[in-house]
């Protein structure tokens, strides 16, 4: 295995709504901040790949224009996921594996604020038949999957909303934050219900954003990074579709991801100093803190989604801000996990460690 | 190529509008014939790529997340690859990639479209400001680069005919091809209704619903299969920005490395002699002179010629989409993979009435405003073994 390791990371400011700025005018500034920290020209990068959603765009081929701020020419080497740009990453790592080149670009483009009605977006994304013409609202199998976190003891309502104050206190730290600043639980408590026992602040407020990791292999990435955020283990995996046959309160697609990147890395969960989880909802960094064994690690030091979630690129951001707390050396081993779909029903681990 | 890589696994659904199955069954039925050509049960598969055009085609959001059952994918990793058109070949590749950098033994690439649970042209007609508010659909992008090749060569206009008859000729082999038309003629094609000029309704694809599989593994494992491997001499990818002012679109260049690419990796110094058939990504007829200029296997401006002379047709030295090609069947999301795959059931010889004498072949796929391509070479020796 070739040693690959985040050498730079930038994000746009998570906004509620940003319509000033197209999908490449969004992602040109974040790109050259990204390039310009890695310290390489844009010709020095041998793959690029990304991961957005036509879905939140309302059109076809939407990524296609984010190509313009790449500068696809001459000709370039370039794939893309149709989904969170955490795949991409995935994508990026198992290129750089090939030895066919030192430096990879990804990034990562989300518009939640597009769509004018979630509500007929979200459930697109289930069994066309038997599911979505119950037509789910957005939030509506989160809230199932919440209900029995805390029949199974996972989490309570109030152990929810102190997670939520918990993200957006560590969310006043970051500038780049969609919402922050210091609650209180009590008072959280006092809101109404959007899909019980959810409430409003319990679900990752969507916004728009883009994200770019570059990563670099070898002795490319100990050229470009003081202290290079080394990718030990990168694992994904599917869990069954139907709601109605999984226990939501378990993610054996997590844990199993999680296994196999700890193979690949030689440490476990119970070792990471710091995680990044890709909690759409604050119920589930329970259903994840759970599932993977964390062990004592501070989750979601930047706020995490409950303080911004771009849509597809919430989960790149979670490796970028992994990344980050290496390359600045405060944590020595940290994990980030992405997700995709209706309650966790797609995770990624992704582990990272810097130089001992 | 570090390792040895080879396709042991092809299924594919017939190609047709398929209203009496849902999509999760027809994305089955390409499954169950890979994995039965591989002799391979689910427990054998490390990894899933799926190949999709836009979503927006057919409606289901991120699909690789209700397909999860039906392609056998709970518990591995599965990775849902959107480029275009272009997609299936890429899936191939990403697919490839994760066998040659070792992450995965068996990979399986699925891909499929069922446009006839969408409207297809509405989907491509995007709004202002993006494209003119025309409702023109792919035809309407197409139709001038087509013209601005027929300037540049000065090929006459029945070499677009011919090519509709040769490729609906080939159709009438394959069980799987869309469109069988066995008493189509040239004249037929020549009054069939103009589209785009110059595109007449005969020279498009019809709007297809379908699905392809293809199992990939390591040279461990090609090397015990029932039926003969396609191992893989070379694959690429390039993508280049759609528009800008002086972009050749009629040749363009991510073509031209993409190929130069993939012939590399195979040692092929001149293609037109060293490949045997091409399976190509010809959406429209006047595509088959200009992608065998693009990548190499006609000279510029000559590919008309080979056309002319009949070096395309099925009997000819040089037989382009004997499987009756994207004008005989076009679910999108799976047209690149079906590419791939019929190049490597030729080179296995596995092709059935429509086999020619092929020892090494191209899968082709390409997309966007042919901004995105995808190539690879496959061959029925192991590479670097009578090469």
């Amino acid at each position: 295995m070739r040693d690959v390791a985040v050498v730079a990371f930038a994000q746009s400011p998570c906004q509620v709504a940003n319509r000033r700025d197209d999908m490449a005018d969004i992602l040109l500034p974040v790109i050259r901040e990204a390039v310009e920290t890695a310290g390489i020209d844009r010709d020095d990068v041998d793959f690029v790949v990304s991961g957005s959603h036509d879905f939140y765009e309302g059109r076809t081929f939407s990524y296609i224009d984010s190509l313009d701020a790449v500068g696809a020419w001459p000709p370039i080497s370039e794939s893309h996921v149709e989904s969170d740009a955490a795949w991409a990453l995935a994508e990026a790592w198992s290129w750089l594996q090939l030895g066919e080149g030192d430096i990879a670009l990804v990034y990562g483009i989300g518009r939640g604020s597009l769509p004018t009605d979630l509500d007929q977006v979200v459930p697109a994304q289930l069994d066309p038949y038997f599911l979505a013409p119950l037509a789910p609202h957005r939030d509506a199998i989160a809230g199932l999957q919440a209900h029995a976190a805390i029949e199974a003891g996972l989490t309570s309502e109030q152990g929810m909303a102190e997670v939520v104050a918990r993200c957006l206190n560590a969310a006043t730290d970051n500038p780049l934050a969609q919402r922050s600043g210091h609650v209180d639980v009590a008072r959280l408590l006092d809101a109404p219900y959007v899909s019980s026992p959810l409430r409003e602040h319990d679900v990752a407020p969507v916004g728009d954003a883009a994200a770019v990791v570059v990563l670099a292999a070898d002795d490319a990435a100990r050229r470009l990074a003081e202290r290079p955020a080394w990718v030990r283990g990168v694992d994904h995996r599917m869990d069954t579709h139907y709601p109605g046959v999984r226990d939501l309160t378990e993610s054996p697609s997590t844990q199993r991801a999680a296994g196999r990147a700890a193979e690949q890395a030689g440490f476990s969960m119970s070792d990471v100093d710091i995680a990044e989880l890709h909690t759409e909802y604050s119920h589930q960094e329970a259903v994840l803190t759970n599932a993977l064994g964390l062990n004592g690690a501070v989750v979601n030091p930047s706020g995490g989604p409950l303080a911004g979630r771009p849509v597809t690129a919430t989960g790149l951001i979670r490796m970028g801000e992994a990344a980050r707390r290496i390359r600045d050396g405060k944590a020595d081993r940290a994990l980030a996990h992405a997700t995709s779909g209706q309650a966790l029903q797609q995770n990624l681990i992704c582990l990272l460690e810097g130089d001992g | 190529m570090s390792r040895g890589i080879a396709v042991t696994g092809v299924g594919q659904s017939k190609q047709a509008k398929r209203r009496e199955v849902s999509i999760g069954a027809m994305v089955r039925e390409a499954v169950t014939e890979a994995m039965a050509d591989a002799e391979l049960t689910f427990a054998d598969i490390d990894a899933v790529v799926l190949s999709k055009t836009p979503d927006l085609f057919d409606g289901v959001m991120n699909p690789e997340l209700y397909l999860a059952d039906a392609m056998g994918a709970v518990g591995l990793p599965v990775t849902r690859v959107f480029t275009g058109g272009s997609v299936g070949g890429h899936a191939a590749i990403f697919g490839a990639h994760l066998v040659q950098a070792g992450l995965a033994e068996r990979v399986l690439v699925v891909a499929y479209s069922k446009e006839s649970e969408g409207n297809f042209t509405w989907a491509l007609s995007r709004g202002l400001p993006f494209s003119a508010p025309l409702g023109a659909g792919a035809g309407g992008h197409f139709a001038p680069v087509i013209r601005e090749y027929i300037r540049r060569s000065g090929a006459p206009e029945h070499i677009g005919w011919q090519v509709a008859v040769n490729h609906r000729l080939n159709a009438v082999r394959n069980p799987y091809a869309h469109v069988h038309r066995p008493d189509i003629t040239v004249e037929e094609v020549r009054d069939s209704r103009m589209l785009w000029d110059p595109i007449r309704y005969l020279e498009s694809c019809p709007s297809s619903d379908g699905s392809c599989a293809i199992v990939v593994t390591g040279e461990e494992h090609a090397g015990h299969t029932p039926r003969p491997p396609a191992w893989i001499h070379g694959m690429a990818w390039r993508t280049e920005t759609g528009h800008f002012a002086g972009r050749d679109e009629v040749n363009p260049k991510a073509g031209q490395e993409c190929a130069a690419d993939a012939y590399r990796q195979a040692g092929i110094d001149d293609p037109p002699a060293q490949v045997d058939v091409a399976e190509l990504y010809i959406p429209y007829s006047w595509y088959e002179p200009i992608w065998l200029e693009n990548i190499g296997l006609a000279a510029e401006g000559g590919g008309w010629k080979l056309v002319e002379d009949g070096r395309t047709t099925f009997d000819g030295d040089l037989p382009v989409n004997p499987s009756g090609g994207v004008l005989s069947g076009n679910p999108t999301g799976a047209t690149g993979l079906l590419r791939f795959a019929e190049a490597a059931l030729q080179v296995r010889g596995l092709a059935g009435e429509h086999q020619v004498d092929a020892r090494r072949a191209i899968g082709h796929a390409m997309g966007g405003a042919s901004q995105f391509h995808a190539l690879w070479v496959v061959g029925s020796d192991k590479p670097g073994v009578n090469t």
